[in-house]
């Protein structure tokens, strides 16, 4: 099954390789990983997308814990949560007709077009990954000239949440 | 009080009661080995290869239950380091091992001797740091000492760029009583409710079994688990690491267990009704293939990493905890409880178990005009009185030592279970013996294994570590031999020994004293021999049977109760019936 796991990790070089390294050593999947520095500058914040049996997401949260710069961990799965992912899509946008669908699709997903020139749109796109694969299969493959996605992040609703 | 970088860390040691560190000097380190010079404290062993200080620290660390200490130089002396650091971290092993790194404005424009040392060590070390300001050195080593000894063990790097330890740079220095980290909370107690669970579920067992590991060893909780199993009646299996921490000679104990264990142990196993593991981690080695494994077991588990509890066999009760304070815990409820348990089913087990026993799985030809291995263990346990400190090399010489030296106390058999490295034997028994001056220290090796770190010879003769070293020569890697000659048709692809030295007159260039023999009939008395010189190192090179295997075996996708026998083993079957019973 697919879980997603937040990680509260020490704002030090060397943790995001040994958390990768550790996804590589024992051959578990990573679908995604982002992370960024959180409020507090000691602490990063990381997200990991990944797949396996509940045995081996056992094994991940476990192994993961027993790192020392992994201060804390969440498996979002477990509870409610939201999950969002943001994408840009540059799309070839020439002739009238190609430029007032990309507009009209676009406004179906809610993405906005934040860069405009004669030949393309820039497009971009917040949701879930399944939007995102969605909206993508809506474009032509020929016109799309380059997509970024994010990678996913996750949040816990109600009271719950991952702080020290 | 201001000190240099350098002085710091040899302060600290002092501090910390580190009283010996194995090292080897180069660039990176020079400040370092200035400030060793410069004290008496902190007594400093110089080896021939960081692998050899990197296995004696680990020898020192697991005969004495405290941390062993490597100091190596940056670039090949970390890389040296690293199989020695990757041995002590599958055994779960207290080290610290502090590695000098190229000045901190050098790293990373490839500068002479620059490898990324935590990046090479990440995956093999319980945790690394890379020290980048002197003013956290203190801390950082203190921290590095914590995580190695709490908790589940561990090797940790520090790596410390040249400019930090620099004589010109000097700050105030504290020793740091302790230190909190908040991301590492290594203290756990076994939950009261599962610990009671578990007891229930020993006292309704009538067929049970107990499987220790090295964690019992590693916990110091050797008492506790006698006291329990005593208690219990229970027959008990130890595993390779776990060795001694219940005595070997007792009769509750059935030997080792596993791909080499005794036959009556991995019948037990098969038909065992509750397992209690007690700090073991399920290995391949010991449970064969994982869906035949204990097949009838409701599995209680006490360990101390909650990472090894259900990583390869499901257990029904798991405790997270010190196996320490969870066995005193059980010990006490036992003595609390009105529980009783099956008696009449103890007893009928107990029979059952004990006419596995009778079958004398280790038997092997005494008649043989070869000197067999298992004879030259044997002759060993003698001579030694059982009280020995045996270190091992891998292969079947250390099978045959774990099978035949019955352990009766912890921390003395010491050998590489986890990653099996060749070349550990003579290298920890040096730190063992610095560890225990007084005591025997023996190292069972192979003409194979101890060509893999002989130069250590030379530091023993520096410094008068006269351990004695029972080499097993069969001319043959004889596991390789043993695997090659049951699965590949006897092809016996380079697993001789072609143009081995002459053990004697190589070790006797070395300053020491080297004696053959060949002859069954003098085994015992150059066996007395080696050890009546007290105050030498003494190399005895026995010439062993070429074709001799290690029984029981396990094969590869066999359960527990599918053992290869040896030959002397199916003689003795003449009156037992194929499910192990006396007809």
């Amino acid at each position: 099954m697919r879980h997603i796991i937040s990680l509260l990790v020490e704002n030090e070089s060397g943790a995001l390789s040994r958390i990768a390294g550790l996804f590589s050593a024992r051959g578990y999947n990573i679908e995604s990983l982002t992370v960024a520095t959180t409020e507090d500058p000691t602490l990063s914040r990381m997200t990991i997308v990944t797949i396996g049996s509940d045995r081996i997401i056992e094994q991940i949260t476990k192994q993961l814990n027993k790192l020392i710069d992994v201060v804390k961990l969440q498996d979002m799965t477990e509870g409610n949560y939201i999950e969002r992912e943001m994408m840009f899509v540059k799309i070839r946008a020439e002739g009238e007709s190609k430029r007032s669908e990309i507009q009209r699709l676009s406004g179906i997903f809610r993405a906005r077009i934040i860069d405009v020139t004669d030949l393309t749109f820039c497009v971009e796109l917040t949701g879930s990954g399944d939007k995102l694969d969605a909206y993508i299969k809506t474009l032509h493959d020929g016109d799309v000239i380059e997509i970024v996605r994010s990678g996913s992040m996750g949040i816990t609703r109600g009271v719950k949440a991952l702080t020290l | 009080m201001e000190l240099s970088g350098s002085e710091i860390l040899v302060q600290f040691l002092k501090d910390e009661g580190v009283e010996v560190i194995f090292g080897y000097p180069g660039g990176a380190v020079l400040h370092i080995y200035d400030a060793i010079h410069r004290q008496d404290d902190v007594k400093h062993i110089l080896v021939r290869h960081e692998q050899g200080a990197t296995h004696a620290a680990d020898g020192y660390a697991r005969s004495t239950g405290k941390p062993g200490v490597a100091l190596v130089t940056s670039g090949p002396g970390a890389t040296n380091a690293i199989t020695g650091i990757a041995t002590a971290f599958m055994d779960s092993i207290p080290m610290v091992v502090i590695s000098g790194q190229v000045p901190s404005g050098m790293i990373g424009s490839d500068a002479f001797q620059e490898v990324d040392a935590i990046g090479c060590t990440r995956p093999c070390v319980k945790h690394n740091f890379l020290v980048k300001d002197i003013n956290k050195l203190a801390e950082t080593l203190k921290k590095a000492f914590y995580v190695a000894t709490t908790g589940r063990p561990g090797p940790v790097l520090i790596d410390i760029p040249k400019d930090i330890t620099a004589p010109q740079i000097k700050i105030a220095y504290e020793y740091p009583e302790s230190v909190k980290m908040r991301s590492y909370n290594p203290n756990v107690k076994g939950h009261p409710r599962q610990v009671k669970k578990a007891v229930e579920l020993l006292l309704s067992a009538k067929r049970p079994m107990i499987y220790s590991g090295g964690g019992v060893v590693l916990g110091n909780a050797s008492d506790e688990l006698r006291e329990v199993t005593q208690k219990l009646g229970f027959p008990i299996t130890e595993t390779l690491m776990g060795l001694g921490a219940y005595p070997g000679t007792d009769k509750q104990n059935l030997g080792m267990l596993g791909m080499h264990g005794t036959y009556e142990a991995n019948m037990a196993m098969h038909e065992c009704d509750v397992l209690f593991a007690v700090g073991a981690r399920f290995d391949d080695r010991i449970t064969g293939d994982t869906n035949k494994f204990c097949p009838r077991a409701k599995i209680i588990h006490i360990d101390i990493d909650p990472a090894s509890i259900s990583k390869t066999i499901n257990v029904d009760i798991p405790i997270v905890g010190e196996v320490k304070t969870v066995l005193t815990e059980m010990s006490r409820i036992l003595d609390e409880t009105d529980i009783k348990s099956d008696q009449a089913a103890l007893d009928s087990w107990w029979d059952k178990v004990n006419s596995w026993k009778q079958q004398n799985c280790l038997a092997y030809d005494k008649t043989s005009k070869h000197i067999k291995p298992q004879a030259a263990v044997e002759a060993l346990y003698e001579v030694t009185g059982g009280d020995a400190y045996v270190a091992s090399d891998v292969g079947q010489h250390q099978m045959f030592a774990a099978q035949f030296y019955k352990f009766d106390e912890p921390r003395r058999w010491i050998n590489s279970g986890g990653l099996g490295t060749m070349g550990f034997g003579l290298p920890a028994a040096m730190g063992v013996k610095i560890a225990h001056p007084e005591a025997e220290v023996a190292c069972v090796t192979g003409e194979g294994s101890i060509q893999m770190c002989i130069q250590e010879l030379s530091t023993c003769l520096q410094y008068d570590l006269p351990v004695k070293i029972i080499c097993l020569n069969n001319r043959y890697l004889g596991m390789v031999r043993q695997w090659q000659e049951f699965f590949y048709e006897k092809r016996y692809s380079h697993s001789y020994m072609d143009a081995l030295p002459d053990f004697v007159k190589l070790v006797e260039s070395y300053g020491h004293i080297g004696i053959r023999v060949e002859d069954p009939a003098d085994l015992e008395s150059a066996m007395k021999e080696a050890f009546s010189h007290k105050d030498r190192l003494v190399f005895l090179d026995v010439i062993t049977d070429q074709t001799e295997n290690v029984y029981p075996m396990i094969q590869a996708g066999a359960g527990h109760n599918d053992m290869e026998i040896s030959p002397e083993h199916k003689k003795n079957l003449g009156s037992i019936n194929p499910r192990g019973e006396l007809a």
